[in-house]
């Protein structure tokens, strides 16, 4: 095929040839190759869990997903995200408010720990705290001593989410406000806010578009955590099911249409995820187009006093 | 540049932190180490050495490894097709490239599984040529590379467009053909986003369960992976066990994690 093209040897044809790019033909195979990978490896599992859903009919998915055990799985995995997502944020703004204001001694530590659950199989995620809490574990004989119920229950499938995501966030709003820096901060204490004056009235508003994704994501981790929860869940029906496992549950019984009815809900909190990461993305975008980098402290004041001015 | 001390709320943030962190974090995972210690070392060795452990950890760091090799071919194509080249569709495939950040892997096993089934989508076409890839250690290649795929993408993306193309067209006009650019001005550029790149998608192998499980039909010996094997053990309340396969599991892929890391920061020094 290159043999078609004329060869080009002057300097002043290779530059009206586009000298920085591929030929043509080049182009064509490496976009085919990428798109044939994507289509691969993403369009059609994405297609397929609504298709495989859809199998039997609308009723047969609507009936599917009012299903007794179906329900309390959606009601039981909206419960978990609406305890562990406030909690990682909390903790994400607390942590980066420590790690981009400070320096300190043991501070390269402290991120490590926080990346750690990164690099931790969700297996082992509900593993630690099967050793802690279960029956044989450290804590085990006095808890049921007290009553309390911890592996196999709410609690358990709580504590293993939010190990698992709260990286998730925490990497998210320190990335935000080192980026925006402490200028404006800054000027609110010298002015004599207080601490949390600054935290609501400063720091809150100039993030809230940063951190929205970090958000979103942990939300849709949260709900979507498989391995870990499985671990310390037990797999109660209608009790300690959350919907991954009620989608394992009836994948394993052949309820396909069961399954693939469940797994499209949290397909389409996925795809919400990456539609909101978009629009977060141009939202941000825009912020900075409209504050021109004039130096590192004055560059983010503009979106700060817009985001200010607009409540 | 950044205040020291000048803000308010050092105590409260360190012992948040310190207190979340220790809770969550640092004692769950004393515990693990902890446990595996008092089982003694002839029987911790016993438990990780054992033919069917030993299968599981070759199969779970081989097909990472496969995974991530994948991954750092197509996800560089990807990146630079993305960022060099227009085309229809394309803030569409932008964005889907995050779906496996955000898909449940569960979700993600049972699709794969369906899809790559004899019977599938693109299962039964592969079939055909005689390539069996659900319920064979294939299938599980193909769910890490999915699991995987962003990570390349989005660490290359950002230092692909920040290159500047004035650089290549200099190369170029000093009687460089395309390829020599390409492997000269370009890829030393972009060697240490994508050794990062390799690394998480690696790491996120490695511990990857949910659409494992599904795909790869569990067999010992043979399609069984050292996460499943954990879990099986906690199944048969064999905590011991387990925690010998997790300590060991942390163990190992941490110190793969070191020895990329330290590749990556002599592959920096030696070009700079």
């Amino acid at each position: 095929m290159s043999a078609a093209l004329p060869p080009i040897r002057s300097v002043e044809s290779r530059r009206l040839a586009g000298v920085a790019s591929e030929r043509p033909w080049v182009r064509w195979l490496l976009t085919g190759a990428a798109l044939a990978f994507v289509a691969a490896f993403l369009l059609v599992p994405l297609a397929l869990v609504f298709f495989e859903a859809f199998a039997k009919g609308p009723a047969a998915y609507l009936a599917a997903i009012a299903d007794d055990e179906a329900f309390s799985a959606i009601r039981l995995t909206l419960l978990i995200a609406v305890i562990v997502v406030p909690l990682n944020f909390t903790f994400g703004v607390a942590a980066a408010w420590l790690l981009a204001r400070y320096d300190f001694f043991g501070k390269s530590l402290l991120l490590a720990l926080i990346d750690l659950p990164f690099s931790v199989s969700p297996v082992i995620s509900g593993l630690i705290f099967v050793l802690l809490f279960g029956a044989q574990g450290w804590f085990g004989p006095f808890l049921s001593d007290h009553g309390i119920s911890i592996i196999f229950a709410v609690p358990g499938i709580v504590l293993a989410t939010t190990f698992v995501t709260f990286p998730l966030v925490a990497r998210e709003v320190l990335a935000v406000m080192q980026a925006q820096g402490g200028a404006e901060e800054e000027a609110a204490f010298m002015l004599g806010a207080s601490g949390w004056q600054i935290l609501w009235h400063v720091t809150l508003p100039k993030i809230r578009w940063g951190v929205l994704y970090g958000v979103i994501l942990c939300n849709a981790r949260a709900m979507g955590e498989f391995g870990a929860v499985s671990v310390v869940s037990g797999h109660v029906r209608g009790q300690t099911n959350t919907m991954p496992l009620e989608v394992e549950i009836l994948y394993n019984e052949y309820r396909f249409v069961g399954a693939f009815a469940v797994a499209s809900l949290l397909t389409l909190l996925a795809v919400a995820t990456l539609v909101l990461k978009k629009v977060v993305e141009r939202a941000v975008g825009r912020q900075r187009r409209e504050a021109p980098i004039a130096g590192d402290r004055i560059a983010f004041a503009l979106p700060a006093e817009e985001a200010g001015g607009g409540q | 540049m950044r205040t020291r001390g000048v803000l308010p709320g050092f105590g409260l943030t360190m012992g948040y932190t310190s207190f979340y962190l220790g809770v969550l974090v640092l004692i769950p995972l004393s515990a693990l180490f902890f446990k595996a210690g008092s089982m003694g070392p002839a029987e911790f060795w016993r438990v990780v050495t054992h033919p069917r452990t030993f299968a599981a950890y070759r199969l779970t760091f081989g097909a990472s490894a496969l995974a991530a090799c994948i991954n750092a071919v197509m996800g560089f194509l990807l990146a630079w097709v993305l960022v060099r080249y227009r085309f229809f569709g394309k803030s569409i495939v932008d964005a889907i490239v995050d779906l496996p950040f955000a898909l449940p892997t569960a979700v993600a096993g049972i699709a794969m599984t369906t899809a790559y089934a004899e019977t599938g989508w693109l299962g039964a076409p592969l079939a055909k040529l005689g390539v069996k890839v659900a319920f064979a250690p294939l299938g599980i290649v193909v769910v890490l590379t999915f699991v995987g795929l962003p990570f390349v993408v989005r660490t290359v993306q950002p230092v692909l467009e920040e290159l500047d193309p004035d650089l290549e067209e200099a190369a170029a006009v000093l009687g460089a053909t395309r390829w020599q650019a390409f492997r000269h001005v370009v890829l030393p550029a972009l060697v240490p986003p994508l050794l990062t790149g390799f690394t998480l998608a690696f790491a996120r192998a490695v511990g990857e369960y949910g659409s494992v499980v599904f795909i790869s039909g569990n067999m010992p010996m043979k399609t069984e992976i050292a996460p499943l094997l954990i879990v099986t053990k906690l199944e048969q309340y064999d905590y011991a066990g387990a925690t010998a396969i997790a300590v060991m599991l942390l163990a190992t892929s941490f110190a793969i994690l070191l020895a990329i890391n330290a590749l990556g920061r002599w592959s920096r020094r030696s070009h700079a």
